[in-house]
C-alpha cells in the first residue's frame, strides 16, 4: 500500500528552523515503521538521520514520536499507524530534548539523571563464595523493572518532565527502584535521599503517561508508588 | 584533538565492558570508545542463556562442558583454550551475580538454568542444564548491569565515537587508533598504551541475520587492512530458527525448554538425523537438516522455511521463560505461540572467525607465541578458539565474559608489572582515515551505499551460507570483484559534518566487503566439511589435511596469503561427531 511519511526534520548545521518533509513510500502492512525510514533513507534521501541497530525492541535506539506518541519505531507496524491506502505516518524527535539533527536527540541529560541515582548494586556484607541466594518472590519484585531498555520514551512522555527539565523523570527512577528493591541491595540509605527529593519522586504525580509510552510494557507507576512508600518508611524509621 | 588512555577499548559490548571493568578494578586508566551508546550493543540482544556447569539443578562437571564445547566445535577448537573457559565460567558468572546481574531463580533462590543445544551430561549422555539465564533476556540483563558497574568506577566512556584505523609503530607495536566522532564529524587521535578491540560480528555480510544493524565486522576488517591475519573466517554460524524472512531470532532456549521442528508433513524430523538429542542438537547441523527438509520439498507449503512447535510448551512456560520470544511472534508475524507453530528459517548468527589471539586476549601475528605488542581483542571479534568450526550456544556470552575478564586483568597488570610507557605517535596517524573521508565526500555521481551492500549481502546469502561448493564459491569471488569496484564509487548525498550516519554507511560497506571477500576465499580453500563449513564438494571431515586453523593475510588490494596453525589438542581426540 502507498503511505505518506511526513517527517520533522532540523539539521542546526543549516537549517535555522525545523521542517516537514514528505515522503510517498510503498510499504507492506507488516513493515514497522523503522523499515520506512530505512527505506527512505538507502533509496531516496541519505541525509535522514534517526538511531537504529537491533532492529527488534531490545537496544532502546529508536524511540521516536510517531503519530504523535513516543513509540520504538522498530516495534510498530504500518498497519497500526494507518487506516488506509495514503493515509499520512508522521515521525518526530522524542520532546522536551534538544534536538541533534532530525530525529537524533541529545540524551546526555537523560544518563546525567540515570547516573545521579546510584544505578548500581551497593553491597557492605562481603560476598559469599556462591551466588547470592534470591528467591524467585524476590526476583519477581524487580522482574518488570530490569526489563528496562532505556530509551527514554517515558520520561519524554511525562508532563512533569516538560514542566521542569530538572525533574529525574521515571526511567531513572525506575532503575532506583530496580536496585533498591533488590533482595540483595544494601544501599537504600545512600540511594533514597537522592530519589526523596524535590526534583525526584515527588514530582511524580502518577499520570501514568509513561506506563503508556513504554515499549517493554512496564507498569513503571506502580513501582514508583512502592518507591514512594519505601521512602516514607525509611524516613519514619530514621 | 588527541585523547591520550593506558588502555582504549574500542567496542562497549559485554566483552568490552568487561575488559574495562576489570582493567579499571585493576587500577589502569581506562576509556572506552563506542559507535553505539554502550547499552545499544548487540549484547542487549542476547536470548537463551550463558552455560557454565555451576549445577544448581542437577550434576555437572566442567570437564562435560569442555568436552560438548570440543565436539561442538568439530574437533576444530583448541582444547587448552575450552578448558580455561569452562573452568572459568562458573566463577565468572559467580562475580557477574554478584555484580547485580538479575539472573532468573531455582526455587532454592540458586541462578536458573535450563537446556540448550549441545550441552550434555557425562560426555554426551543426555542434555543437561547448564545454560544460565535471565528469562529470554540474558544479554540484556548482562550488558546493563556491566554498564552500571562501570559507570560505577569511573570507567571513561566516549560514545558514538566510530574507530576507523589502528595506529601501529614502524616496529608493529600498536599505540592508539583513530576515531570518528559522529556528533561533530571529527576525526580523533586516541593515544594508549594498549588497545583492546571489542567490536562484535559481522553479520550483516549476509541478507538474512539476525545480527544488529551495527554488526559490520569494524574490528576485524581494521585488523585485516594493517596486514595482520583473520583466522578460520570460513566458518559463519547460521542459527537454525530465525522469524521467516525476518531473521530475528527465536533462541534456542525455546527447544531447550521443549519446543520442536516440523516439516510440511507435521513430522519432528530432528529425530531422524540425531536421535540422541534431537531438537538439541548444535545448530551447524540442525540448519543443515532444515536446509536439507526444504531441499527434498518439505518446507512448509513447499516454501523455504519449516515450523517451531512450542504449542505443547503451555502457555505458563512460554509467557514467563520466553516472553520476549512472544511478543515477537506476535508484533512481528502476528501469531500466538501459545496457539500456533512458528515459521522459521536458518539465519546468519555467529562468527566463529575473527582476531587471533591467546587467551589473556593478546593478538597474535602469525601463529602462537607471536605477539602484537599493545593490542588485544576480545568477544565476537577475536577467535581464541574455542567455538572451532561451530559454536554451541550459550558459549558466545561465556566467551565475552571469561576473555574480556582475562584481558582487562592481563593489561593492568602488564601495566603494572612494566609501567610501559607509550610509544610516541608516527606522523601523521589519522592521514589514512582523512584521505578515506574525503575521497567519499568528494564524490558527487554514483550508487547509494544501499543498492550495494543490498547486491553484497544477496550474493554472500545465495553462494556463502549452510551449503558451499566450488562453484558457488568462485561465482561469489566474481560477484565480490565487481561489488568491491562499485562500492569504492558509491555516493552519500549528506555531506554535512553533524551526526553523519550515512558517511559511517559507506565506511562500513568497505568493512562489509573486505570481510565477504576473506569469508568466500577461506572458504574456497578449506577442501573439506567440518561444523558450520559444509562443502557440498567434499563432504566429509578431512583430518589428516585439515585439522588446522586457516590464517588469512591481505597483501594487496587483489591478493592473499594463506597460513595455518595447529588445533591444539589437550584431552580429546577427534572422533566422528554423532548426536
Ligand atoms: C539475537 C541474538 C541472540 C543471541 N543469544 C545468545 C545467547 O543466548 N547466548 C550466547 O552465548 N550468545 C548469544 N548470542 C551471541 C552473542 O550475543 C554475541 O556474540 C555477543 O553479544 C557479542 O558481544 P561483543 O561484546 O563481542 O560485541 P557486541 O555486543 O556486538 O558489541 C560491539 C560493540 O562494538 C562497538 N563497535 C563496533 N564497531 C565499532 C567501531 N568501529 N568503533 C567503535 N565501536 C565499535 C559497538 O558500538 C558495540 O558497543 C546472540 C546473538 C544474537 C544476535
Ligand atoms: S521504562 Fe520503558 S519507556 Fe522508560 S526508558 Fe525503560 S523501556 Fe523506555
Ligand atoms: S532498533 Fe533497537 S530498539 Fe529499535
Amino acid at each position: 500500500m502507498k503511505v505518506k511519511v511526513k517527517i520533522k526534520r532540523f539539521n542546526p548545521e543549516t537549517d535555522a528552523e525545523p521542517h516537514w518533509e514528505t515522503y510517498e513510500v510503498d510499504a507492506d502492512p507488516m513493515d514497522s515503521a523503522l523499515s520506512l525510514l530505512l527505506h527512505i533513507k538507502w533509496h531516496i534521501d541519505g541525509s535522514l538521520t534517526f538511531r537504529k541497530s537491533c532492529g527488534h525492541g531490545i537496544c532502546g535506539s529508536d524511540a521516536m514520536k510517531i503519530n504523535g506518541e513516543n513509540r520504538l519505531a522498530c516495534s510498530v507496524l504500518v498497519k497500526d499507524l494507518v487506516k488506509g491506502e495514503g493515509d499520512t505516518i508522521t515521525f518526530e524527535p522524542l520532546p522536551t530534548a534538544p534536538v541533534i539533527k532530525d530525529l537524533v536527540i541529545d540524551q546526555s541529560r537523560f544518563f546525567e539523571k540515570y547516573r545521579a541515582v546510584k544505578p548500581w548494586l551497593i553491597t557492605r556484607t562481603p560476598p559469599p563464595e556462591r551466588e547470592r541466594l534470591q528467591s524467585p518472590e524476590e526476583f519477581a519484585l524487580i522482574e518488570d523493572a530490569t526489563k528496562c531498555i532505556m530509551c527514554g520514551a517515558c520520561t519524554h512522555a511525562c508532563p512533569s518532565t516538560w514542566a521542569d527539565p530538572e525533574y529525574l523523570g521515571p526511567a531513572a527512577l525506575l532503575k532506583a527502584y530496580r536496585y533498591t528493591f533488590d533482595s540483595r541491595d544494601e544501599g537504600a540509605d545512600e540511594r533514597l535521599p537522592v530519589v526523596d527529593s524535590r526534583e525526584g519522586l515527588w514530582k511524580c504525580y502518577t499520570i501514568f503517561n509513561c506506563n503508556e509510552a513504554c515499549p517493554k510494557e512496564i507498569d513503571i507507576s506502580r513501582w514508583l508508588s512502592a518507591l514512594k512508600r519505601r521512602a516514607v518508611m525509611e524516613v519514619a524509621a530514621r | 584533538m588527541i585523547f591520550s588512555h593506558d588502555v582504549v577499548i574500542v567496542g562497549a559490548g559485554g566483552s568490552g565492558l568487561m575488559a574495562a571493568l576489570y582493567a579499571k578494578e585493576g587500577g589502569a586508566d581506562v576509556a572506552v570508545i563506542s559507535k553505539l551508546h554502550p547499552l545499544r550493543s548487540h549484547t542487549g540482544a542476547a536470548q537463551g542463556g550463558i552455560g557454565a556447569a555451576l549445577g544448581n539443578e542437577e550434576e555437572d562437571h566442567w570437564l562435560w562442558h569442555a568436552f560438548d564445547t570440543v565436539k561442538g566445535s568439530d574437533y576444530l577448537g583448541d582444547q587448552d583454550a575450552i578448558e580455561i573457559m569452562c573452568q572459568d565460567a562458573p566463577r565468572t558468572i559467580i562475580e557477574l551475580e554478584h555484580y547485580g546481574v538479575p539472573f532468573s531463580r531455582n526455587k532454592e533462590g540458586k541462578i536458573a538454568q535450563r537446556r540448550f543445544g549441545g550441552h550434555t551430561r557425562n560426555f554426551g549422555e543426555a542434555p543437561v542444564r547448564r545454560a544460565c539465564h535471565a528469562a529470554d533476556r540474558t544479554g540484556h540483563a548482562i550488558l546493563h548491569t556491566l554498564y552500571d558497574q562501570c559507570v560505577k568506577n569511573q570507567v571513561r566512556f566516549y560514545d558514538e565515537f566510530q574507530a576507523l584505523d589502528l595506529i601501529m609503530t614502524p616496529e608493529g607495536v600498536c599505540c592508539g587508533v583513530v576515531a570518528y566522532e559522529l556528533l561533530t564529524g571529527e576525526i580523533h587521535v586516541f593515544h594508549a598504551k594498549m588497545v583492546c578491540l571489542a567490536t562484535g560480528g559481522y553479520g550483516r555480510v549476509y541478507k538474512t541475520t539476525s545480527n544488529a544493524h551495527a554488526s559490520t565486522g569494524d574490528g576485524m576488517a581494521i585488523v585485516l587492512r594493517s596486514g595482520l591475519p583473520l583466522e578460520d573466517m570460513e566458518f559463519v554460524q547460521f542459527h537454525p530458527t530465525g522469524l521467516y524472512r525476518l531473521g530475528i531470532l527465536v533462541t534456542e532456549g525455546a527447544r531447550g525448554e521443549g519446543g520442536i521442528l516440523l516439516n510440511d508433513k507435521g513430522e519432528r524430523f530432528m529425530e531422524r538425523y540425531a536421535p540422541t538429542v534431537k531438537d538439541l542438537a548444535p545448530r551447524d547441523l540442525v540448519s543443515q537438516c532444515i536446509y536439507k527438509e526444504i531441499r527434498e520439498g518439505r518446507g512448509i507449503n513447499g516454501k523455504d522455511y519449516v515450523y517451531l512447535d512450542l504449542r505443547h510448551v503451555g502457555r505458563e512456560v512460554i509467557e514467563t521463560k520466553l516472553p520476549e520470544i512472544a511478543t515477537f511472534c506476535r508484533t512481528y508475524l502476528g501469531i500466538d505461540p501459545v496457539k500456533e507453530p512458528i515459521p522459521v528459517a536458518p539465519t546468519c548468527h555467529y562468527a566463529m572467525g575473527g582476531i587471533p589471539t591467546n587467551y589473556d586476549g593478546q593478538v597474535e601475528r602469525a601463529g602462537r607465541g607471536s605477539i602484537v605488542p599493545g593490542l588485544y581483542a576480545v568477544g565476537e571479534c577475536a577467535c581464541v578458539s574455542v567455538h572451532g568450526a561451530n559454536r554451541l550456544g550459550t558459549n558466545s556470552l561465556v566467551d565475552l565474559v571469561v576473555f574480556g575478564r582475562r584481558a582487562g586483568i592481563h593489561m593492568a597488570e602488564t601495566l603494572r608489572k612494566e609501567g610501559r610507557k607509550k610509544e610516541p605517535l608516527p606522523d601523521n596517524p589519522d592521514r589514512r582515515v582523512r584521505e578515506m573521508l574525503e575521497d567519499i565526500l568528494g564524490r558527487t555521481r554514483g550508487e547509494p551505499v544501499a543498492v550495494v551492500r543490498s547486491d553484497l549481502q544477496q550474493t554472500m546469502m545465495d553462494n556463502v551460507s549452510v551449503f558451499r561448493n566450488e562453484e558457488t564459491l568462485t561465482t561469489a569471488l566474481d560477484d565480490l570483484k565487481q561489488i568491491r569496484e562499485r562500492a569504492k564509487r558509491v555516493v552519500v548525498r549528506d555531506k554535512s559534518k553533524r551526526f553523519n550516519t550515512e558517511l559511517m554507511d559507506a565506511v562500513e560497506l568497505g568493512f562489509l566487503v573486505d570481510l565477504s571477500e576473506v569469508i568466500t576465499r577461506s572458504a574456497l580453500n578449506r577442501t573439506e566439511s567440518r561444523g558450520a563449513h559444509s562443502r557440498e564438494d567434499y563432504p566429509k571431515r578431512d583430518d589428516e589435511n585439515w585439522l588446522k586453523h586457516t590464517l588469512i593475510y591481505r597483501e594487496g588490494e587483489d591478493s592473499y596469503r594463506f597460513d595455518y596453525k595447529p588445533v591444539t589438542i589437550t584431552r580429546f581426540q577427534p572422533k566422528e561427531r554423532k548426536y
